[in-house]
Order: structure tokens, then C-alpha cells, then sequence
């Protein structure tokens, strides 16, 4: 039994760790604000999310692994939070000094 | 096992560095603080794996506490960034509302 979570961990761990690396770089190479947000709170929530997949067969208890799935499910709502209002800052910011 | 998940904290770590080369290049305010986000949510990663990997079922906790603050950060950020009290369109805006101008 535990070779199959171990696999599953591997797997989900490592699309976890594949999809930090491309917020990352959508973080890096887009080219302007709200490009660079969408890939970055997209990518980073997935990310975790798969993470925390991956580490459930790891904790020891059902209760632990309920306390990971609300630290995903509070990243996921502040993200997504935070996501709206750095656009609406982002478009103010923008509207308040146009690009030249 | 725990050598992949400490592997796998390494890696989320090395990404948020990366990411924070923003902070440094972004133009705007809203992208240094993205940076300051993608360090909270990969920091949460890589907390949890290093608990994980070492067995310790506290860290979950701190991570816990790490994904309010990084909530709050953004929050802060945008009450008080500038520009944060103009108005946004017809609705919210009188001196936009030209709905009762149009024939």
C-alpha cells in the first residue's frame, strides 16, 4: 500500500513543483501587469493544491489532512481575493499615469 | 521519500527567489507586490513539505498562519496603495454617471 502512495506522492508533488516553476516564469516573462497576475494566481494555487494532494497520504491523521485541504481552500479564496483587487490597483495605477 | 519532498521544498524555494527578482525589475507597484504573494503561497509549499519530509505536524499550523498574513499583505496593500478612493465607473462615480445624458 505504501509503494502506491509513495507514487501518487511522486506524481502529484512533482506536477505540483512543475507548476510553481510556471508561475514563476509566467511571473518573469509576461509582458505587462494583469498578464503576469492571471498566470501568477493561477499557477501558484494549482500548484499548491497538488502539493497538498500529494501530502495527504504522508500525514498522520484524518484530522491533519483536513487542516491541509483548509490552508489550500484559504490560499485559494484570499488568492483569488487578492487577484481582483491588485487588478483593480493595477488599472487605477494605469489609468492614473498612462504608459508614455 | 522524505529526501523527494525536501528535494521538492528546494525546488518550490528556488522558484519563489527566482520570482522575486520581480520585486527588482517590476515596473508597478501591483507587480513587486505579485512577488511578495508568490512568497507566501511558496512559502506555504515548501513549509509543508519540509514538515512533511521531517515529520513535524506543527509546521502545518505555521503554515496556516503564513496564508492569512499573505492575505492580509495584498489587502494592505490595495486600501492604501494611491489611487485606491477614485472611482471606478458609472456606478460608483457621479461625476461619470452620464446614464441620464443619452436621448
Amino acid at each position: 500500500m505504501s509503494a502506491v502512495a509513495d507514487v501518487f506522492s511522486y506524481i502529484a508533488i512533482g506536477a505540483g513543483a512543475f507548476f510553481f516553476l510556471a508561475g514563476t516564469v509566467g511571473l518573469l516573462r509576461f509582458p505587462d501587469t494583469l498578464t503576469r497576475l492571471h498566470a501568477l494566481t493561477k499557477a501558484d494555487n494549482l500548484g499548491l493544491g497538488l502539493v497538498v494532494l500529494g501530502l495527504l497520504p504522508h500525514v498522520d491523521g484524518v484530522l491533519n489532512g483536513m487542516k491541509l485541504v483548509v490552508i489550500w481552500l484559504l490560499v485559494l479564496l484570499s488568492g483569488a481575493d487578492a487577484g481582483q483587487l491588485i487588478a483593480r490597483a493595477a488599472r487605477r495605477a494605469l489609468r492614473r499615469h498612462p504608459p508614455a | 521519500m522524505s529526501e523527494f519532498l525536501l528535494a521538492a521544498a528546494g525546488f518550490v524555494l528556488a522558484m519563489v527567489a527566482l520570482g522575486l527578482v520581480r520585486v527588482l525589475r517590476g515596473p508597478d507597484d501591483a507587480d513587486r507586490l505579485m512577488a511578495g504573494q508568490l512568497l507566501g503561497s511558496g512559502g506555504i509549499a515548501a513549509l509543508l513539505l519540509g514538515g512533511a519530509a521531517i515529520g513535524d505536524g506543527s509546521v502545518v499550523d505555521v503554515s496556516l498562519t503564513l496564508a492569512l498574513l499573505a492575505a492580509f499583505a495584498s489587502i494592505a496593500f490595495t486600501k492604501f496603495a494611491p489611487g485606491a478612493d477614485d472611482g471606478d465607473d458609472a456606478a460608483t462615480d457621479p461625476a461619470r454617471d452620464h446614464r441620464a445624458d443619452a436621448p
